[in-house]
């Protein structure tokens, strides 16, 4: 597969979708793990809710 | 479980605990297919490879579009039945939806360039969509304004509605008005003017952005429905501080 003339814009779109999805990606698993962080350092101070189920 | 079960924040978040790495399997298989069949796909007779930006230029816009159209939906729910997993559904999607209006922007740019010879025209169809990407950033900013989440959902909501009125110019912008973009050749009356050769893959890109959004979106629920718990927890330890008049 050649990429003729204009190879360098097909490349550069190419890579910035796949930074802007690694970027999404990240940031929601690292979302993630920040809120289950603060709910862990919550239950361990013995902040739980009124029902008592876990969350 | 039916649908509507879903609409309990507890059962939500144990059916996305379940549902997300199927999710992420479905969607990486989609892609695998898709940017197989892009990498096979035949260049355009008059734009060459240059056409292979299609492949994520225009799911992209897809996707930016059905984001705010999901918002609006939710938008729905806040306003007229009060649920708060609308407002998690509405909150958790603006990001996702203003990255896929991004790249739609960015591409397009690069696309541009060496057919039209500029990055950037203020035609009606890239006025547009940039008008979408502000709303995206305005509903982000006021959902980190407003602290109470059920006072932010509203304010969003009313936004994001008024916003709803850029869809549909959006996408009738190009028969509208005379624009340097071209005219619809997928989603138009009489079908796809696109060869199947060039068409198949496009459609299957699309679907595995629209996979990937889903993912991203079941997971972004998931994480605000963790803040909504953890923000809950600290408001009951302050109340129960010392000091604190309880």
């Amino acid at each position: 597969m050649t990429l003729g003339p204009h190879a360098d814009f097909i490349i550069a779109a190419y890579s910035i979708a796949a930074l802007v999805i690694v970027g999404l990606v990240v940031w929601v698993e690292l979302d993630n793990r920040a809120q289950r962080r603060h709910l862990k350092n919550l239950h361990a101070q013995g902040v739980t809710r009124r029902s008592g189920q876990p969350t | 479980m039916a649908i509507i079960d879903l609409a309990n924040p507890t059962r939500f978040l144990r059916f996305a605990h379940r549902a997300h790495p199927w999710l992420m399997e479905i969607t990486a298989a989609a892609f695998v297919v898709g940017l197989y069949l892009t990498y096979g796909a035949p260049d355009d007779y008059q734009q060459g490879a240059t056409v292979k930006i299609m492949f994520i230029h225009v799911p992209s816009a897809w996707l930016g579009m059905f984001g705010w159209a999901l918002m609006s939906i939710a938008a729905l729910g806040t306003l007229v039945w009060r649920h708060p997993l609308a407002d998690v559904a509405a909150k958790a999607a603006a990001p996702i939806g203003a990255a896929f209006t991004f790249l739609c922007l960015v591409t397009g740019a690069l696309w541009g360039r060496p057919m039209w010879g500029t990055y950037w025209v203020w035609d009606a169809r890239l006025t547009s969509v940039l008008i979408l990407f502000l709303m995206y950033l305005g509903v982000i900013a006021l959902w980190r304004t407003v602290e109470d989440p059920s006072r932010a959902a509203r304010a969003a909501a009313i936004l994001t509605l008024v916003g709803a009125i850029n869809l549909p110019i959006i996408k009738f912008s190009v028969d509208w008005w005379n624009t340097l973009h071209q005219p619809a050749s997928v989603i138009k009356l009489g079908g796809p003017s696109i060869y199947p050769t060039i068409l198949i893959p496009l459609l299957v890109m699309a679907l595995a952005f629209t996979l990937l959004f889903v993912t991203l979106h079941v997971a972004a629920m998931g994480n605000e429905i963790l803040r909504r718990r953890v923000r809950a927890l600290m408001l009951m330890q302050a109340q129960s501080a010392p000091g604190s008049g309880e």
